[in-house]
């Protein structure tokens, strides 16, 4: 893979978050198409990293999207170029029925086309398909992470990243979201992954980042850092 | 007491709640839309009602004819009030509640203040217009058109609020009331979303002050008793539903109406009160509210 033109890349990145240094110089890149991973114990930083990139958290330092700096646009912005984040706690509209959820996704764009993304939202979670008219306070965890999947697809993004989406979910659905992850890359999406679930994730990532205490101690491919039980034991707790 | 006198006063009580359900809707739209009390909203009832009174004075056009256009400028001035004011109070960062009660107070203050100034404390009304005058009557029943006829144009507006809850903006409304940092994550503008939702909540407080010009006096302070009911009512209703504000406007109207015929005019709002007193104890959500 090539890094040369990366599709995300940090510089010297540092966040605060409720008061507190969350990252510390995070330098980062990600190429067009891949699946990166972000690992570490809880509190490393890694959510704040993600919410970081997408606005949500005062930053300084410097983050560039296909070339272009993004750092201090404001978080509806950051969505329109195409970056999408599934946040902690799927933040549905919980009173609004899953089709309108969906629709919301297209919001901010306009043309007939807008609304395409839903036969791969489909296609993927046909389980959504059978629920259009419910509320999404409704539907059971693993379906309501499908629609907050769902629902950042319909932003049409190039980069999506996930939020831990395996939490809160029977294990029977986390294949399933995992087996999506996968898909949505293959249609071309870059991705962005932050998991507990160390084993599932490093099995689809190509590569990751091992995150402690707001800084990155190791990046490499997938495998490698899988394969590497002093790494796991002294960074990931396990 | 004959029956056609209390079917009379209900009905003409319940038409006058509409408006007051009109006036609640504005204020619990914004109050639910981003948890701000707008504490001006009576002096944009007594703003509706001016312009009512000058552009008729200017231009002779009967206030019904104004309707679109003050309720227009309504919306600009909600649009302008957002813009100016209240999204400056979104970043305070300490008791940020408190800066926004005082900002809106202070808007209140100010535009009381400005209307005695420039027009002076005298009650004012407007003499000829195309309502005035004139009444209804169902057998012995006799209504004023202006208070049918504000009664039907709150039902419309209680019927396009319902409309535009349908539409695409309408879920974007609904999306923002919901969860007004994740609706930045897929790209919609939070700022825009509740500039509009204040321009729509000063906008029906707007058709309801041009409806009361038809038959209410006009003086700076008129607004502040519409803007208590409508605190009783939001209260009522339940804070952020707007159907609720329909059902509570309608039950307000009807005991105020029903307490001044039974008891003493001069009284007619105690019934008010003491619901309130009421809803705070039992049921201190109100009807529909979903706090």
């Amino acid at each position: 893979m090539s890094l040369e033109r990366p599709l995300l890349e940090t510089r010297r990145l540092f966040a605060h978050y409720r008061g507190l240094a969350a990252l510390h110089g995070l330098d980062l890149a990600i190429a067009p198409g891949e699946i990166v991973a972000v690992v570490g114990a809880n509190g490393a930083g890694k959510s704040t990293l993600l919410r970081a990139i997408a606005g949500q958290v005062a930053i300084s330092g410097e983050i560039f999207f296909d070339g272009a700096p993004i750092a201090g646009l404001a978080p509806h912005r950051i969505s329109r170029l195409g970056i999408a984040l599934v946040p902690e706690g799927r933040r549905l509209f919980p009173r609004l029925a899953v089709e309108d959820n969906l629709r919301l996704g297209a919001y901010a764009r306009r043309g007939p086309e807008r609304f395409r993304p839903l036969d791969l939202v489909f296609e993927l979670f046909p389980r959504l398909r059978e629920r259009l008219r419910q509320r999404a306070e409704t539907l059971s965890g693993g379906e309501q992470q499908m629609l907050a999947i769902g629902r950042a697809l319909m932003t049409a993004p190039r980069l999506l990243m996930l939020d831990e989406p395996s939490q809160g979910i029977m294990p029977r659905l986390v294949d399933d979201i995992f087996a999506a992850i996968a898909r949505i890359r293959a249609g071309g999406v870059t991705i962005l992954i932050v998991e507990q679930r160390l084993a599932e994730t490093l099995a689809i990532a190509d590569r990751a980042y091992v995150m402690q205490t707001g800084r990155i101690v190791l990046a490499g491919a997938a495998g490698a850092i899988a394969g590497n039980e002093e790494v796991r034991r002294a960074y990931l707790g396990m | 007491m004959s029956a056609t006198l209390i079917a009379q006063v209900a009905i003409g009580g319940l038409l006058m709640g509409l408006v007051y359900a009109v006036v609640a809707a504005g204020l619990t739209l914004i109050f639910g839309l981003m948890d701000v009390v707008n504490f001006a909203h009576g002096a944009l009832l007594m703003v509706a009602m001016y312009a009512t009174l000058l552009i008729h004075r200017a231009t002779g056009l009967d206030p019904l004819v104004q309707l679109p256009l003050v309720a227009l400028l309504l919306f600009g001035a909600g649009v302008v009030i957002y813009r100016g004011l209240i999204a400056r109070t979104l970043s305070v960062r300490v008791n940020a509640g408190m800066v926004q009660i005082f900002v809106t107070f202070g808007l209140s203050i100010f535009l009381v203040g400005a209307a005695e100034f420039l027009f002076g404390s005298d009650f004012q009304s407007i003499n000829a217009s195309f309502l005035g005058g004139r009444s209804l009557a169902f057998g012995a029943i006799i209504l004023p058109w202006p208070l049918v006829a504000s009664g039907i144009v709150a039902l419309l507006v209680f019927l396009g609020l319902f409309l535009l809850s349908r539409t695409e903006f309408g879920h974007a409304l609904e999306a923002t009331r919901e969860d007004h940092e994740a609706v930045a994550l897929i790209g919609i503008d939070r700022d825009r979303v509740f500039g509009i939702g204040w321009g729509i909540g000063t906008a029906s407080v707007g058709i309801a002050g041009v409806m009361l010009a038809n038959f209410y006096y006009i003086a700076p302070d008129v607004g502040t008793n519409f803007a208590l009911i409508a605190y009783v009512t939001v209260a009522l209703g339940g804070f952020g539903s707007i159907f609720g504000a329909l059902i509570a406007g309608l039950i307000i109207g009807l005991v105020e109406a029903l307490t001044a015929l039974f008891i003493d005019p001069a009284l007619k709002q105690i019934g008010i009160f003491l619901i309130y007193l009421a809803v705070l104890m039992i049921r201190p959500r109100g009807l529909f509210g979903h706090l």
